[in-house]
């Protein structure tokens, strides 16, 4: 008896140890991956990488910095999130207050899933289709497009997903004070719903910012700065990767700083979503 | 005098194949309390829900039969939903207040049937929230989150909230089973001294709340409505066996 | 108690019709909202049409079926045999998942189970920013530290001990191959994979859990014989919902995977998945025949893929959290 007792507390002793781990493998991964990018990026940041574009020459030009990568990122990915954010916000409230669950809209949440799945690569491809087909060039406005097409799942989704966890006496609240679906839509859920909003908003920007193979073919790449929405544009994602497989440590070196602001900018966006998402929730219900 | 509410042959269905209501018929008067009471699943609520048209909020629910509020049927065609809510008030079990301030969650409905902004709204809250009872609780802090009041004021707020649509009917359900004591006292009296002006239809399995309250009683058993009739005459005098029942405890 | 002082008089109170008004703006409203609610599905469809359309001029001359299972890609001669592809798409992807799958599921029986609040609580921001975490910076630590460390520790001691064993031994030197391009993909994949696999081991009734726990069992028992067991459909699509990430990751692959269009023997062995055949041709192969339609049928065998993955995945989980509740 006792020694079967003592069989179980072996295992679940060992099974523990497993655990903690796993555990501390995910957690150690995570601090490596950030200590390799924050050591190779940050002896190669000075102020001229953060505010000139690549000097010195065509593509390899020793000189200058990133600025246009870092401009042409925030611009495309904050342009795909305005456009995502203005098509996906109607569909996820019409999904909920409107639909319920009707057929329509089982349809509409399995082309999501869909859409969803879909990787970047072939968002990217299907954008320079689409592209060649109307005879436009690589272009920020290109660009632009590929990520709404990239980033208007993650966030519809996402609202969904925060707009089906509110309370359906809260929705029933409004509309038994005689309220109709559109109104319990902007001024009840848009309210209760502000900091999911918010995050669904933060982690759409996110991924589209960190998307390199979406706008591979369709933004292109360049040494300018941002001039123009039919120009070609720099990209942070873009910027790394093709700095990074040059043979000259210079060029190299712009990588490891664009990979470091790139790291930085996603950081700082899903910190602030945690941060805004408990500054906003005041006026929630729970 | 016609009834307020007149409910004919009501027969309601969840998932085609559970029955909630039964062939129910029932008139319920101006200007008194009308207590639903039953054992739980008996169907009060749902027939609660029947008056303001929330059963279709409910996936696989079919009704049939008619409501009549003032002698007009609330599901025939093209009567219009948010007029029947405006006129028939929901205080919920829960107290669930919008996600903002005192204020506004008294405003809402004075702001969406379209009243103006200004001195004309801050004195229609400022008298919702007195017929509530909150006024003086509330009056130094009425732009903070509703969030922050206590549960027993927060169903007070929703008092309010609903009284200031201006409905004929209050409907509620178990509306102080989740409140303490002293809180669910408030709300008792609000209701006694609603009574004056509305309509007022309370479901609630608590025995006692029932015979405190009580102008007009329906007894519901398992979807069918077993007895109703003034209060005095049901508790002192029921007529049926399951009515004697459940009034001496034997269920 | 209407408001005294204001009775019978509109006084304070909008002009307009207010009701009809509210409910044509209403009705307006639902319309528009149907009209975006349309683009999802439209895209959806537009999408899988426009790839079929556009591998169709290849499908028509190369019977699709000689294409998955042809060996040799050289499209300056018209040959374009997808299995070297599909293949390292799938060794990628297959040995990514055994690196990921265990400790991901420790992991999260670890958070569901054993951790405490406050850790559960630090565990929730430690996800988000490694999900959040661009994938060519994975590639760039893929580049400098995964690479030569295969290059130069593992797989030299590895072959020295181990070198005759089947799926082993290989004569590519460089470190970059397929082990560098799963060690990416499997710690990309693993926030997601224990994010979900969390989502449904906290979603098991507690009453089960407690219910097993009073007749006596530790609680290693109650997860081998209850938890376990309760979860195993869910688990299961977690990890192919997980694998249907993996599938379709470009740039992070891309970077260390070595690109060489061969047919993969060994961990060590360069291979050639086919996003990173995408990534790296599309766009620059106008001049040969039928090149881009072929690697749009690339596109369209990897979205069909992954597509199938994703949906069942994704419906069982719906079925699956759905009933537990």
């Amino acid at each position: 008896m006792k020694n079967r007792w003592a069989g179980r507390h072996v295992a679940e002793t060992i099974f523990k140890g497993l655990m903690l781990f796993s555990f501390g493998l995910v957690a150690g991964s995570l601090a490596l991956i950030l200590w390799t990018v924050i050591s190779k990026g940050l002896p190669s940041l000075s102020w001229s990488m953060l505010t000139q574009a690549p000097q010195g020459g065509y593509y390899l030009g020793k000189a200058g910095g990133v600025l246009n990568a870092t401009l042409g990122s925030l611009y495309m990915a904050g342009g795909g999130t305005l456009l995502a954010l203005f098509l996906g916000l109607p569909i996820a409230l019409y999904l909920e207050t409107y639909l319920g669950r009707s057929v329509w809209s089982r349809y509409v949440r399995l082309a999501l899933d869909v859409l969803w799945g879909i990787p970047s690569i072939v968002y990217g491809a299907i954008g320079f289709i689409i592209m060649l087909a109307i005879g436009m060039r690589a272009s920020m406005l290109g660009g632009i497009i590929a990520l709404t097409l990239l980033e208007l799942p993650i966030l519809t989704r996402a609202i969904d997903e925060v707009i089906r966890m509110m309370p359906r006496d809260l929705e029933q609240a409004a509309l038994a004070l005689g309220a109709t679906p559109l109104e319990v839509a902007t001024r009840v859920i848009t309210r209760q719903m502000l900091p999911g909003i918010i995050t669904g908003v933060l982690l759409a920007f996110g991924r589209g910012i960190g998307d390199a193979a979406s706008v591979l073919f369709t933004a292109g790449y360049t040494d300018r700065m941002p001039s123009s929405l039919l120009r070609p544009v720099a990209s942070l994602p873009l910027a790394v990767y093709f700095q990074l497989s040059m043979p000259y440590p210079e060029v190299q070196n712009r990588a490891y700083a664009a990979a470091l602001i790139l790291t930085f900018i996603v950081l700082v966006v899903s910190l602030s979503s945690r941060w805004l998402g408990g500054k906003l929730g005041k006026f929630i219900i729970k | 005098m016609q009834p307020h509410i007149q409910i004919r042959n009501l027969n309601v269905f969840y998932n085609r194949d559970q029955q909630a209501l039964k062939n129910v018929n029932l008139e319920i008067p101006h200007n008194q309390i009308t207590v639903i009471m039953g054992p739980s699943g008996c169907g009060k609520t749902t027939l609660l829900k029947s008056m303001n048209r929330f059963l279709e909020l409910t996936d696989g629910s079919q009704i049939s039969g008619q409501v009549l509020i003032d002698g007009e049927d609330i599901y025939a065609t093209g009567m219009d939903v948010t007029e029947i809510r405006k006129k028939a008030g929901l205080l919920a079990q829960h107290p669930y207040p919008l996600p903002m301030s005192i204020f506004d969650n008294v405003a809402f409905g004075l702001r969406i049937h379209q009243m103006k902004k200004g001195r004309h709204l801050e004195y229609a809250v400022q008298h919702y929230l007195e017929a509530a009872g909150l006024w003086t609780e509330v009056k130094d802090r009425l732009h903070q989150p509703a969030t922050r009041l206590s549960i027993g004021q927060q169903q007070r707020l929703c008092l309010a909230r609903g009284l200031a649509v201006e409905p004929e009917i209050l409907l509620a359900d178990e509306a102080t089973s989740a409140l303490d004591p002293i809180s669910a006292q408030h709300i008792e009296e609000r209701l006694v001294d609603l009574k004056k002006e509305y309509t007022v239809v309370l479901v609630t399995h608590i025995l006692r709340q029932a015979k405190r309250l009580a102008d007009y009683v329906i007894f519901m058993y398992l979807g069918e409505v077993v007895e109703c009739g003034p209060a005095i005459q049901v508790f002192d005098h029921p007529q049926q066996e399951r009515t004697r029942a459940y009034l001496e405890g034997r269920f | 108690m209407k408001l005294p002082g204001f009775e019978n008089s509109r006084e304070g109170w909008k002009q307009r019709s207010s009701l009809e008004f509210r409910h044509r703006i209403d009705k307006f409203a639902g319309r528009l909202f149907f009209v975006f609610s349309i683009i999802p599905v439209f895209l959806a469809i537009a999408i899988l049409v426009m790839m079929i359309y556009k591998s169709w001029p290849i499908m028509k001359t190369h019977p699709l079926w000689q294409m998955l299972t042809g060996q040799v890609w050289k499209p300056d001669d018209g040959l374009f045999g997808f299995l070297p592809f599909i293949a390292g798409t799938a060794w990628v992807t297959l040995v990514a998942l055994f690196l990921a799958v265990p400790p991901c599921l420790l992991t999260s029986i670890f958070l569901s189970e054993y951790a405490s609040h406050s850790l559960r609580a630090f565990m929730k921001p430690l996800l988000d920013i490694l999900a959040a975490i661009p994938s060519v910076v994975y590639g760039v630590w893929g580049t400098i530290a995964i690479v030569p460390f295969i290059q130069n520790k593992l797989q030299p001691f590895i072959h020295q001990h181990l070198g005759t064993l089947p799926f082993i031994n290989s004569n590519n030197p460089t470190g970059f191959g397929i082990l560098s391009g799963a060690i990416v993909l499997a710690i990309m994949v693993a926030p997601f994979i224990i994010a979900v696999l969390y989502e449904i081991l906290s979603n098991i009734p507690e009453g089960l859990k407690e219910a097993s726990l009073a007749m006596g069992t530790t609680r290693l028992q109650t997860v081998r014989w209850v938890v376990i067991p309760q979860a195993l459909p869910g688990i299961i699509a977690g990890i192919v919902l997980g694998a249907s990430r993996a599938l379709g990751e470009t740039m992070a692959v891309l970077m260390v995977v070595g690109n060489v269009a061969q047919m993969p023997h060994s961990i060590f062995d360069a291979a050639y998945p086919l996003p990173a055949l995408i990534a790296n041709n599309y766009g620059e192969m106008m001049s040969i025949p039928l090149y881009d339609s072929a690697l749009m049928t690339a596109a369209l065998i990897l979205l069909v893929i992954i597509l199938i993955f994703n949906i069942t995945s994704t419906l069982a989980l719906q079925h699956v959290l759905e009933r537990n509740i």
